[in-house]
């Protein structure tokens, strides 16, 4: 008999088994690594920080032009009164500006449309400071525009957080009701294999896909938008294996006893959908009620969420993410605790 | 093949088990000896398959005594495991990986045993040793399960309707193999609802229905048992005829109409058959069909239960 090597022990033929029915399954690497990614650039395409937006209007006279071109935020094109009136009608202005007989000057904008009502504001301000309008009091501006304080910002540590837990969750959920179902696990655990083995090659696995799931979004996100990463590196590393072994246990016990992929499917859905509404991965989680802020606060996906926002944005270390620590600590501990005791091997 | 110290490979007592309201295993009784090729033949939901479950340790009895190898699942469970080849009865293996990566994975649970390389060539999957299992048809599966039961170089063998679903080409390729694990003295307990398969592959059979063990033996001893060694049937046509006299007829032991054509149970068929055309030509009735056959464990089968083996 030869002498059995590296490649011939039991755990890692069976995390090389999760590694091949994992990249051999396109539609697996698709929704787990290229799908958040496209999100995450379409959302941050969509929710960019424009330049100060410059707003159209039109004015019939040459001098009304004058007046209002002294404002840098508008635009103003001189047009015939018809023509004017018809850009209004079909949004190609955002307000036209005439004389009338009793020397008033007519806006013709929409009230209901907010850029009407700036073209309102800023075009009667130019007109009435062309006239000789003095402010009683003057403003200085003092832009603030810094990395960190973005839509994008917010987002990536939100996506990462969620990501974490959908491949956690679907990883462990998926992988172990189809091999009940096909009583694949059955032939298994009827060799002389150890069971926690099997158990382990899940979370193997999961620990080595790690690293591209938190990597791929986050460097995605350093590059392309220049979010920040203020807090430490371990701080961050740490909190990404805490969460992924929290989520892989809810997903084991999710998939202890199920022996359908519909069920499961539901399942999983049911424990991460409303996560991904309460847990602030788009939109804070301050918007809820008051009432509800505990709850939010005790999920696992809100304390992923708050801990790597905490690490990147504010470059919070170890101790501050304590509480959020804590949360996924306990939710790994109880979930594992019952997958253990309600696990079948059929 | 280690020397087993006990010269039975598998004593089951008493075995009971029951799912709810519906008694699986109603108090089963079995011994397979080493070396043996042990056959447990049965319609669909005899209990076939919970019988060998239980033997394999997959599902625990509500009473009765099992020993295999000389060992309790209770106590040495893991050197049971050791010792044992399973095939289940519809696994599907991972399908994403190649005939060799399975056997590679399987082999890596055993402590020794044959490699991935010589598993293949005993189920003769050379050419297959790179294929996805997704790609294998369902006879290149089961010989491929049969490998993954092999691995280990088991003491026993255990295979549930290892040919089940398969076309025959496939199923007489899987015999084979079979015959050969046999010459090679290896012991085995299959189940099946196939009488030829238990007739060819098992030196003794034990038939259940309903949970229980109806009878057991060698084929030969089980289809002697209910008398009878011959099935001649005939059709006379239209034509009438006098039954009695057939009756008569050297050999015959018994008579039964069956569809138009007449079926009888003879015990020498070099002399009834004869015998049967004379007595016809006495009657001056034509023949429009004969057909003999050896009687089969279907016969016993239906002698036992009235039914056949298919019809469920």
């Amino acid at each position: 008999m030869s002498k059995r090597g590296f490649m011939d022990h039991a755990l890692v033929q069976l995390t090389l088994m999760r590694m091949r029915e994992f990249i051999r399954e396109p539609e697996a690497l698709f929704w787990s690594m290229i799908f958040p990614l496209a999100l995450a650039a379409g959302l941050g395409i969509a929710f960019r920080n424009r330049p100060p937006e410059v707003l159209k209007i039109a004015a019939v006279t040459p001098r009304l032009t004058e007046a209002l071109r002294q404002e840098k935020q508008l635009d103003v094109m001189q047009l015939p009164p018809q023509l004017a009136e018809q850009f209004v009608r079909t949004g190609k202005v955002a307000l036209a500006a005439e004389p009338a007989a009793d020397g008033t000057v007519v806006y013709r904008y929409d009230d209901t449309n907010p850029e009407g009502r700036q073209a309102r504001m800023l075009a009667d301000q130019a007109i009435q400071r062309a006239a000789g309008r003095q402010d009683p009091i003057a403003g200085r501006d003092q832009i603030m525009r810094e990395p960190g304080s973005r839509y994008i910002d917010f987002l990536i540590p939100g996506l990462i957080g969620m990501g974490i837990m959908g491949n956690s969750i679907w990883g462990m959920g998926f992988s172990i009701v189809d091999a009940r179902r096909k009583k694949l696990m059955k032939r298994i655990v009827a060799t002389p294999m150890p069971k926690h083995y099997y158990l382990l090659s899940f979370l193997l696995w999961r620990m080595i896909l790690l690293p591209v799931d938190v990597g791929v979004p986050l460097a995605f996100g350093a590059l392309v938008f220049d979010v920040p990463l203020r807090g430490s590196f371990v701080a961050l590393a740490a909190a990404c294996v805490l969460a992924s072994l929290c989520f892989s246990a809810v997903g084991l016990l999710l998939a202890s006893r199920v022996r359908t992929i519909e069920a499961v499917s539901g399942l999983m859905n049911v424990v991460m959908v409303p996560m991904w509404i309460l847990s602030g991965v788009f939109f804070s989680s301050q918007r809820f009620p008051d009432l509800v802020q505990p709850l939010i606060k005790a999920l696992p996906l809100t304390a992923v969420i708050d801990a790597l926002r905490a690490n990147m944005l504010q470059g919070s270390g170890l101790a501050q993410v304590a509480p959020q620590a804590g949360v996924l600590g306990a939710w790994l501990v109880v979930c594992f605790g019952f997958a253990l005791r309600l696990f079948r091997w059929r | 093949m280690p020397p087993s110290q006990t010269k039975t490979a598998l004593r089951v007592r008493n075995l009971r088990k029951a799912f709810k309201d519906v008694v699986a295993v109603d108090g089963v009784d079995l011994e397979v000896r080493s070396g043996e090729c042990f056959g447990l033949l049965g319609p669909n939901g005899a209990g076939k398959t919970t019988t060998i479950e239980i033997c394999e340790g997959l599902t625990a009895a509500d009473s009765g005594e099992v020993e295999v190898l000389g060992l309790r699942w209770s106590s040495d469970a893991s050197t049971l495991r050791q010792k044992l080849g399973i095939q289940l009865q519809e696994t599907q293996l991972a399908e994403k990986l190649t005939v060799f990566e399975t056997l590679s994975l399987f082999r890596s649970f055993f402590l020794q045993g044959p490699g991935a390389e010589e598993a293949i060539r005993m189920v003769q999957l050379e050419e297959k040793r790179g294929a996805r299992v997704g790609a294998l048809s369902g006879g290149q599966k089961q010989r491929l399960a049969l490998a993954c039961a092999l691995v280990g170089d088991p003491d026993l063998l255990f295979l549930d309707e290892p040919t089940t679903g398969l076309d025959p080409q496939a199923r007489r390729q899987l015999w084979e193999l079979i015959e050969e694990f046999k010459a090679a003295g290896r012991t085995i307990l299959l189940t099946t609802h196939y009488m030829e398969e238990a007739e060819r592959l098992c030196d003794r059979v034990a038939i259940m229905d309903h949970g229980k063990i109806m009878t057991q033996g060698t084929p030969r001893e089980l289809i002697a048992g209910i008398g009878v060694e011959h099935v001649v049937e005939f059709s006379a046509g239209s034509n009438a005829l006098d039954m009695d006299r057939v009756r008569g007829v050297a050999g015959v032991r018994d008579v039964r109409s069956e569809n138009g054509s007449v079926l009888l149970q003879v015990t020498e068929l070099h002399r009834a058959v004869p015998a049967l055309l004379e007595e016809l030509g006495r009657q001056s009735v034509p023949l429009t069909e004969l057909r003999t056959h050896s009687a089969t464990l279907e016969d016993v089968f239906v002698h036992l239960t009235g039914r056949h083996l298919r019809d469920e």
